[in-house]
């Protein structure tokens, strides 16, 4: 069944008729964990903010829960939990009243649905007492959790959730959402960060408003058709160059400390290319198979 | 219920643990309270002239001395030439010339009427308008002093005189505080009112929390009465210091019913909370609504007739002071607490700032949009 289901959405701002959203379409699935993947200005917020029914879209319709985000909107309002991605709650109240204002204001009580939050809760207990402004920032997105859940949503939106959060605390809050998944609730989130994706049970890759490809992690992986392979030398500088001057590579791109070399599946062999770039006089030359990423995907579509 | 009572409370905490706001709203009232109205004050005294005597004679010396005995005249220069006087004015040193025409003893005595000549210094439009009145209002009496003084007992009134007294009613010693506190006080809640309001929206819009709110179910109007509600009681607490002040500063107590006083501040301040929450739907940055409160407030202010009666006003600013919550406040409070009003008395004045309090809300309600 479809939690979650936005067909053909449009988003165009303002006088100059920017389009941030063009044309959307995708589901999700009860007890999925669907991530929006793509760079800053994808349009993954104002999807986000159309499916939380906070913006009217220009064109398309969607459904959450089976109700159609402009009709319904009254009745999507109470079923859904949504984190933006900056910090909003009441930086001037404590940790306690917020929650407590968040559940009162859906009309229910923390006590009511302590089980589902307690996991996360009990991390910051101890700064109960504290106001909101004055949390870390792995605190704070554990108290903004714990406020998209009080009501005990069905459909929780996370927007970005972990941008400026530290590696441990990002690991904490996936891990989060993975308990929370075997409680039934289906998950939306964005990041920008391409090893969140893999997390993810299914992603959508976004560029510019649109949607590249949608698919499992595994599945947008497995397809990419061409050899990877990651290459390392003395003067990474002039490897590059030298890889980007030679036409019969598909591509080539710095990946952390390594270049990733793209050939396509039946083009030039890997043996051809090292020989290469050792003609070009290239030293110490590292040269190995590369496993593929989403970020490897994401770059090869973005090239498409 | 359990909504809004919640919304309350979360409004009253996030207003009273800003020690800042704290301040404003209870330290700084009471403070121009008590200074504005010594300030404020439609009395011209120390009003400098310069007298030009070209006769030197008894009764010219009775005169000036008479009128600086006065208390509101400044005896700056004494010359025997209008010219050098006319420097004086010149160079800021004088505002009012009185010329004294040689042989004014004499004519006076010989010939029973004499002219003086007076010149003011018109930059100041209030200080020349009210010392000229002044100035002429001493030479009346003088001018009484001498006839009194000539006319024999016996024939008594050979002509018909008509004398004029004035009483000051509600005010007996045209005191200037007792005019100006009550406006002023209007004033204090207004501005509190409607600039803790204006901006309060506003900062959640800013801050984000809005975006947070606006995805819970809550309903629109529970959001506005919920804004609404703590700035109402606020406003009634600032109103009743400021009342204490004007009792323990000015000696200044209600002649009217204090039932009569709360309702109509309580109705205004419905009226101007609502305008404020208005602003504040309308726009994205405190900021703007800063600006755009700031410009409502002048003309709450100077078309309100606190300092100047709206009666004078041109047909068009009558209007607009028609239109503006505070001109009614501003009479009110005045017709209540000097001259002790009763209901049927405000009543128009409450029905309008009912009006108008029912208009904003809505209309606030109305523009505050959960979705863009």
């Amino acid at each position: 069944m479809d939690v979650v289901s936005a067909h053909n959405l449009t988003k165009i701002y303002g006088k100059d008729k920017v389009t941030a959203v063009n044309g959307v379409s995708f589901t999700v699935s009860k007890g999925e964990i669907f991530g929006l993947i793509g760079p800053d200005g994808a349009g993954k917020t104002s999807i986000f903010r159309m499916l939380t029914t906070l913006l009217l879209p220009e064109n398309g319709t969607a459904t959450v829960g089976g109700l159609d985000i402009q009709r319904d909107y009254k009745q999507i309002r109470k079923q859904i939990g949504y984190m933006p991605g900056r910090f909003s709650l009441y930086t001037d109240l404590t940790v306690e009243e917020n929650l407590n204002f968040f559940a009162t204001v859906f009309g229910t009580t923390v006590k009511e649905n302590y089980d589902l939050i307690k996991d996360i809760y009990i991390q910051i207990e101890p700064f109960k007492k504290r106001k909101a402004g004055k949390l870390s920032g792995g605190m704070k997105q554990k108290l903004a959790l714990c406020c998209a859940l009080i009501h005990k949503p069905d459909v929780l939106f996370l927007d970005e959730p972990t941008t400026g959060v530290d590696p441990v605390s990002r690991k904490e809050f996936w891990e989060m959402l993975k308990r929370l998944k075997t409680q039934g609730i289906t998950i939306l989130v964005s990041t920008p960060y391409m090893d969140e994706a893999v997390l993810c049970d299914r992603i959508a890759l976004m560029q510019k408003g649109t949607i590249l490809s949608i698919n499992t992690p595994q599945a947008i992986i497995n397809k990419l058709p061409d050899r990877l392979f990651a290459v390392k030398a003395g003067n990474m500088y002039d490897l590059l160059r030298t890889l980007q001057r030679n036409t019969n590579i598909s591509g080539s791109y710095s990946f952390g400390e390594y270049v990733h070399v793209v050939l396509s599946p039946s083009g030039i062999s890997p043996e051809d290319v090292q020989s290469y770039l050792q003609q070009q006089g290239l030293t110490e030359i590292e040269w190995k198979k590369a496993t593929v990423t989403v970020e490897d995907c994401f770059i090869k579509l973005l090239r498409e | 219920m359990r909504t809004l009572k919640f919304l309350l409370k979360k409004e009253f905490s996030q207003i009273l643990r800003n020690k800042t706001i704290r301040v404003a709203i209870f330290v700084m009232p009471i403070v121009q309270l008590i200074v504005i109205p010594f300030t404020a004050d439609y009395e011209v005294k120390n009003i400098n002239l310069a007298v030009a005597d070209h006769d030197h004679s008894v009764y010219s010396r009775q005169l000036i001395s008479k009128i600086t005995a006065s208390g509101y005249f400044r005896l700056t220069d004494y010359t025997n030439s209008f010219k050098s006087a006319l420097k004086s004015i010149e160079s800021d040193k004088a505002d009012l010339i009185l010329e004294i025409p040689s042989g004014f003893e004499k004519g006076l005595i010989k010939e029973n009427e004499q002219k003086l000549f007076v010149a003011v210094n018109a930059i100041n439009g209030v200080k020349a308008g009210l010392g000229g009145a002044y100035l002429g209002e001493i030479i009346k009496n003088y001018n009484n002093d001498i006839r009194l003084k000539w006319v024999t007992p016996e024939s008594f009134s050979p002509f018909p005189v008509i004398d004029i007294r004035s009483s000051n009613w509600f005010n007996p010693e045209m005191n200037y505080y007792f005019f100006m506190v009550p406006g002023i006080l209007a004033i204090l809640v207004t501005m509190v009112g409607g600039f803790m309001s204006s901006l309060n929206i506003v900062k959640e819009k800013e801050v984000g929390t809005i975006e947070q709110i606006n995805v819970t179910p809550i309903k629109k109007h529970y959001f506005i009465i919920g804004k609404l509600i703590p700035f109402w009681i606020l406003g009634n607490i600032i109103f009743s210091i400021g009342l204490i002040v004007a009792w323990v500063v000015f000696g200044i107590v209600p002649v009217g019913s204090l039932w009569v006083l709360y309702a109509s501040i309580s109705m205004y301040l419905f009226a101007i909370l609502g305008f404020g929450l208005l602003i504040s739907t309308y726009c994205d940055t405190q900021q703007q609504a800063m600006l755009i409160m700031f410009f409502f407030m002048m003309i709450f202010i100077l078309m309100g007739g606190l300092y100047t009666p709206t009666e004078s006003m041109p047909g068009w600013a009558k209007i607009i002071s028609q239109l503006n919550p505070a001109t009614y406040l501003i009479e009110m409070m005045r017709m209540i607490i000097l001259k002790g009003s009763g209901f049927s008395d405000i009543t128009p004045s409450l029905i309008k700032l009912g009006i108008f309090a029912i208009l904003f809300n809505s209309w606030a309600v109305f523009n505050y949009k959960k979705t863009s």
